[in-house]
């Protein structure tokens, strides 16, 4: 017992992702590097052509919003893939399994379960009802003002927490990849996503990312393929030299200190599954596609392609404890990983492809951070745009051109707010941050999206005030949690002993709806019960649902 | 006439038969998944160590690998079973569903 409890602070010690997708800790400055730079200026002028294309074709909003519905399921399971392979997942999930092994892979499978749990829940629903947001679904037959200054509100929320991981991920990651300043790494990222997005709106965002996701899905196809060759194919020989070479031996074939108690491993459990179904930047790509039948294939391409992804960083991982820990140039005089264990899958390229190879992978995690900052920010400016002010302000009757040039206002806006965040957060504890942000969409995002699809007696009371508790109720337990209370604010004991606040949110969340749904006699609620078939006749057949734009 | 439809539509018993049976595919499937990952992680909160029991003695590869990896392969297969029926069949009862009602 002891020594598990051992092995987990270890682990925490060691460890530099506590929610795997956040880049945290300090980092140093690399020499610059410049065939990395070389690589990426291309990648640059690549979809800046894409972003040159798709500015041309934008002419609507909903062109803009959702490529006017002219993605495929392939190309659009792609880009899902591209979301959520992130620089921090792929940097992050490489590097928990080089420290510990198997609880790389736990962290992995938590984060792939939601998309089936997506596909057969709210999917084609979601097709079937919306047009640009996740709001269009929930204030489908509810009181519009109230639900879409919630999820606009919960949208917002989520997609600052993410950009702020992101955004100061990326600061360090670029300083160590390419020897540049954070600021300057900060500035160029917040720049070029406004430009992807101002100009190519959803188009040149959802190619960028399908860009991005066949370059690294390559890149790391290759590293995996390079070590699987260097143990002649065989996973038995691999587990067995990296239990031979590494530090805690046996011990990482076998579940470590990541998940430690019931409640928090539920907990964790429901953030990772049901956040997932709260993402508005994840949600949002469900319109880029015709149809409902396009829609469940994007999930099954997407499904396949994070599975496969995960896979290789677990080879990958361990390819890392063969090839660099036991190799001098990748350690500093004190016997650590340069740049941190972040680097490891950085240093496992140098090692099986050499330089050049090394600068296509360093070039393709900043493409990654870039593909993913330019998704966040497209949900985002539609939640201002198309929920706050079309919807809210102007009560649905905003002219097609003024809906365009506050979504464009905001864009920029949104740059500079993330370009700020990253400034203001460079030496903040963030490891908390995709972590809450996972949280808040499990708990205000889902709820209130799954209830408004499945359950006849919700009303707008009952999704406004469980929705907003479920958000409040997450935000606080953050606060009060370790990752908070003690790692950023300092205090002794945390109030809130568990990590993760989902599993309580959550309940409130779906209690706080029920209770106020049923205890709702007004004339509307009656009404929006009355609304319920319509919508359900849409949900399951698609009729009056809207189609691709033809070009 | 939209009324008119939503009305049709819902009476068609065909459309209750199609409801009925993509409910419980959904559900089935998602209890599945459910379960599985759940199994998982309680497993590794109360019983760590029979995950690290290696496949055979003196082997480094543990039981935990193909059970992870196992969860993963399993996510996709399941995807895939769902579109497959729901893009052939269920679809194809909709698409009928659709046309009577439009008559």
């Amino acid at each position: 017992m002891i020594a598990r409890i051992l092995s987990a602070a270890a682990l925490l010690a060691a460890s530099p992702v506590l929610f795997a997708d956040a880049i945290t800790g300090e980092v140093q400055k690399q020499a610059t590097n410049y065939t990395a730079i070389v690589m990426f200026v291309i990648f640059i002028a690549f979809t800046m052509g894409i972003t040159k294309w798709a500015a041309k074709r934008n002419t609507s909003t909903s062109d803009y919003y959702t490529a006017g519905g002219s993605i495929t399921g392939f190309q659009n399971g792609m880009a899902i893939a591209g979301d959520f392979m992130s620089a921090a997942s792929f940097l992050g999930i490489s590097a928990l399994v080089y420290t510990s092994g198997y609880d790389g892979l736990i962290y992995s499978i938590g984060f792939l379960v939601g998309w089936p749990l997506i596909l057969f829940m709210i999917a084609e629903r979601l097709r079937n009802l919306g047009k640009f947001t996740f709001s269009d679904v929930a204030s489908y037959r509810l009181g519009q003002t109230q639900i879409r200054l919630l999820s606009a509100f919960g949208s917002l929320i989520v997609v600052a927490f993410y950009l702020i991981a992101q955004m100061v991920g990326a600061g360090k990651l670029i300083q160590l990849l390419f020897g540049l300043d954070y600021m300057v790494a900060v500035v160029l990222v917040g720049v070029l996503m406004v430009m992807y997005v101002l100009f190519g709106g959803m188009l040149a965002t959802t190619w960028v990312q399908i860009i991005k996701a066949i370059l690294l899905l390559s890149g790391a196809s290759f590293m995996a393929f390079m070590v699987m060759k260097h143990v002649g194919f065989d996973f038995g020989e691999l587990f067995a030299q990296a239990v031979s070479i590494h530090s805690k031996g046996m011990a990482i074939m076998s579940p470590g200190g990541l998940v430690s108690d019931p409640i928090s491993a539920i907990s964790l459990g429901l953030a990772l599954m049901f956040g997932t179904a709260g993402l508005p930047h994840i949600l949002m790509r469900f319109f880029t596609v015709s149809d409902a039948k396009e829609a469940r294939k994007s999930v099954f391409y997407a499904t396949g392609f994070i599975g496969y992804f995960y896979i290789l960083t677990f080879i990958i991982g361990f390819g890392a404890i063969l090839l660099v820990s036991t190799n001098p140039a990748f350690k500093d005089a004190a016997g650590a990983v340069v740049g941190g264990t972040n680097m490891v899958a950085i240093h496992l390229a140098s090692a099986v492809g050499g330089n050049l190879f090394l600068g296509f992978i360093s070039a393709v995690a900043f493409a990654t951070i870039l593909a993913v900052v330019a998704g966040l920010t497209l949900a985002g400016a539609s939640a201002v745009s198309h929920d706050l002010y079309a919807c809210v302000i102007k009560q649905g009757k905003a002219k097609e051109e003024e809906e365009m040039r506050v979504t464009k206002i905001t864009t920029l806006a949104l740059g500079v707010v993330a370009i700020l965040l990253g400034v203001i957060f460079e030496k903040q504890n963030i490891a908390f941050m995709v972590g809450l942000a996972f949280s808040i969409a499990a708990s205000c995002n889902f709820p209130v999206l799954l209830l408004s699809m499945y359950w006849k007696d919700l009303t707008t009371r009952g999704a406004l005030f469980g929705g907003a508790l479920g958000l409040i109720v997450a935000l606080v337990l953050t606060i009060l949690s370790p990752t908070v209370w003690v790692d950023v604010l300092g205090n002794a004991q945390a109030i809130f002993p568990y990590k993760y606040p989902a599993l309580f949110s959550m309940i409130a969340a779906f209690a706080g709806i029920w209770i106020f749904s049923i205890t709702d006699k007004s004339k509307s609620a009656a009404a929006e019960r009355e609304l319920f078939l319509p919508q359900f006749i849409r949900s399951q057949t698609g009729l009056g649902a809207t189609g691709a734009v033809a070009h | 006439m939209h009324e008119n439809i939503y009305q049709r539509i819902q009476e068609n018993p065909r459309f209750k038969e199609l409801v009925a049976k993509r409910g419980r595919f959904a559900w089935l499937l998602s209890a599945v998944i459910l379960a599985a990952y759940f199994a998982f992680i309680l497993l590794i909160a109360f019983n760590p160590g029979l995950l690290g029991i290696p496949l055979r003695e003196g082997s480094a590869t543990t039981w935990g690998i193909p059970l992870g990896v196992g969860i993963i392969i399993l996510s996709f297969v399941l995807t895939g079973v769902y579109v497959q029926r729901a893009n052939g069949e269920f679809d194809r009862i909709t698409q009928e569903i659709l046309k009577e009602a439009q008559q």
